[in-house]
């Protein structure tokens, strides 16, 4: 799926709240007015909702094979019930708590580790009025979002190799030996976040650069009549007049958590960090397409996605009532 | 090249601009020494940030012009030792190489069509103010970016109808992006009044004529960035591969570099001497592959960061 930047300002309810039609259009009789003068529009919508009916809510509607046991002759319709059988044997696997710790502990890192580091990145090229530089670094670090998933990976990899990277040379600089990263389970997370960072930082940042363009100016004068110091302006004006955006991307990086990254777990994965690296994604994978238990796999991946909304809506309910911003 | 997101109404290239954005004169009164201390950190940090993207992909491309064996015994830092374009043609001689790169072009024009022509259709109706649903329609595109059906109910989908280890595979279950959606949404609703289309309707127009006439020409910027974010996707991807494909030929160069680079599939050697050589032009030759695998999206970058940039506010500020 094409994800936003970190999940930039996305006003779902205000969307709506905006969408709401006027009052003479409303119920059957708006329909039909409407169909009368745009048949065209709604022929031309068609197509569309069909994608999303078919790829989207068809997909919502198979996962009850997570309450039955699939078989590919019966199909998902014909398949007999099976209870929440598949649920408990999940529960029940020794590999539920550590595939679950890991899921949360990598996510929950990578959403401290990516929510704050950007907001500083754009706090600071705020303040440069060097505009050369300021483009210059705009653009380099804005660059490696555009590399792919795959090729971050493996620069990461060839980094760390202890047998060609650069990585390795530094560490025995310093006398410390060669250290295999990547086969040590415990440098797993660290990796992962770093290179997340490092691929979306300058991304991220562009959507706070943004809210700070939106500050009203007669604060910054304000704040220059009263005294302030570029310090204090930054904590009085730019972190209140950002931290809107800031929650409403702190939310749906939350909101994320438990959906985050199966395509860079799965690429850094090797069989001796598998005790850290292996996270509801791609256990779900694992199960359903490479053992063909696909009920077992859905019941996982069903888990995964109601806690992954619990998660959602009990993180946007606590920012709302602190700050008054949410999604909705 | 990327224009800064303050942008000045009235650039004035070399002349002093008569005030800057925050209403400063440009004569500045002295700063405080605080300010300079402060000032000072922040070039530092920044400077930091700049070489930390930096120097990773300058060794990269340094070691990929590079002798194997001075790569391997890391005399390579930011400058080739030994130049030579070995790794390369090591790399563009390999066959599933080639055919990754020709399937990755393929899906990724294919795609960017289809993607961005559904999205329009989808868009422009739900922009316009008297088109009846739009609110109902809208919540349920979104809903679909909170709670998704999961990896294997999708794939069922896919089996079913017979899209297994065809080129559709990876172009149709993600054809249409909501966030993109959305941003179309907000462009198409700022930016095209509604009494364009009320003179147009005066005039004649059937609503297809106006959005063929009118909406899309003036929605060049929107639909260049659109273009670029599926575009981008599209070559980057290589999960809805390692799902739906089995068949190699059909592979996408991500795939093909995840074979190569991460599970290192390459043959084994026979002698001690012949394997350790073949060893270090095989990671010659990843780096060299890093390289041609993102040329393309580098090349297309500068000129389009600039839309891209105000293609994201436009979505995230009025969105």
């Amino acid at each position: 799926m094409v994800t936003p930047p970190g999940g930039v300002g996305l006003d779902v309810g205000g969307v709506t709240r905006k969408l709401r039609g006027r009052k003479d259009s409303r119920g059957m009789r708006g329909l039909k007015r409407s169909w009368r003068r745009h048949w065209q529009l709604y022929l031309l919508i068609l197509v569309p909702i069909a994608y999303f009916v078919v790829f989207k809510y068809v997909p919502m509607a198979n996962a009850i094979i997570a309450f039955k046991d699939y078989n590919v002759v019966d199909g998902v319709w014909g398949s007999d019930w099976a209870g929440t059988k598949h649920f408990e044997r999940f529960f029940e696997n020794p590999v539920f708590w550590p595939v679950l710790r890991n899921t949360f502990l990598l996510s929950a890192y990578v959403v401290l580790a990516s929510f704050p580091i950007p907001i500083i990145l754009a706090l600071a090229l705020n303040e440069v009025r060097l505009r050369f530089f300021k483009n210059t670094v705009q653009m380099v670090t804005y660059a490696p979002y555009f590399i792919s998933t795959v090729v971050v990976v493996s620069m990461t990899i060839l980094f760390l190799s202890p047998r060609l990277g650069i990585a390795g040379h530094v560490t025995q600089f310093f006398g410390l030996g060669s250290i295999d990263f990547l086969s040590d389970p415990d440098y797993f997370r660290h990796i992962y976040v770093v290179s997340d960072v490092w691929q979306t930082m300058g991304y991220s940042a562009v959507i706070y650069l943004a809210a700070l363009a939106g500050i009203d100016p007669a604060l910054y004068e304000a704040a220059r009549v009263d005294g302030a110091s570029r310090w204090q302006k930054i904590l009085n004006v730019d972190l209140p007049g950002i931290l809107p955006t800031a929650m409403i991307v702190l939310v749906l990086g939350v909101g994320n958590v438990m959906a985050i990254g199966f395509e860079k777990a799965y690429l850094f994965q090797n069989s001796l960090n598998i005790s850290q690296s292996e996270i509801i994604p791609t256990y779900t994978y694992k199960v359903g397409l490479l053992n063909a238990d696909f009920s077992q796999a859905a019941a996982i991946g069903l888990f995964n996605g109601a806690i992954n909304l619990c998660l959602l809506l009990g993180v946007n309910a606590i920012v709302k009532r602190l700050t008054g911003n949410g999604l909705w | 090249m990327t224009s800064t997101l303050e942008e000045h109404p009235q650039k004035t290239r070399g002349a002093r601009p008569a005030r800057t954005r925050d209403g400063r004169k440009p004569t500045r009164i002295k700063e405080s020494s605080i300010d300079r201390w402060f000032m000072a950190g922040v070039y530092i940090l920044l400077t930091t940030f700049l070489l930390a993207v930096l120097l990773p992909l300058i060794y990269i491309v340094a070691s990929s012009f590079s002798d194997p064996l001075a790569v391997s015994s890391g005399q390579v830092t930011l400058w080739p030792i030994n130049f030579t374009l070995e790794g390369y043609v090591r790399a563009l001689s390999d066959n599933s190489i080639l055919s990754g790169f020709g399937n990755s072009l393929f899906y990724t024009i294919v795609g960017t069509a289809i993607s961005l022509a559904l999205t329009v259709a989808i868009a422009y109706p739900l922009s316009r103010s008297d088109f009846w649903g739009r609110r109902g329609i809208t919540v349920f595109v979104v809903f679909t970016m909170l709670f998704a059906g999961g990896i294997i109910p999708t794939y069922l989908v896919v089996q079913n109808l017979g899209l297994l280890d065809t080129r559709w595979a990876l172009i149709l279950p993600q054809a249409i992006g909501v966030w993109q959606v959305i941003i179309a949404v907000a462009f198409f609703r700022t930016s095209i009044p509604d009494e364009l289309y009320e003179a147009a309707q005066l005039d004649g127009a059937s609503d297809m004529r106006f959005l063929f006439k009118v909406v899309l020409p003036l929605s060049k910027p929107l639909l260049a960035v659109i273009a670029l974010m599926y575009a981008i996707y599209q070559w980057n991807s290589y999960f809805d591969a390692l799902l739906y494909l089995r068949d190699p030929g059909l592979y996408p160069l991500q795939l093909v570099l995840r074979n190569v680079l991460i599970l290192n599939q390459t043959a084994p050697g026979l002698d001690a001497a012949a394997a350790l050589e073949r060893q270090q032009l095989a990671d010659l030759m990843k780096y060299s592959l890093i390289v041609i695998s993102t040329v393309p999206v580098m090349l297309v970058y500068p000129f389009v960061a600039r839309f891209f940039n105000k293609g994201i506010l436009i979505g995230a500020v009025k969105g």
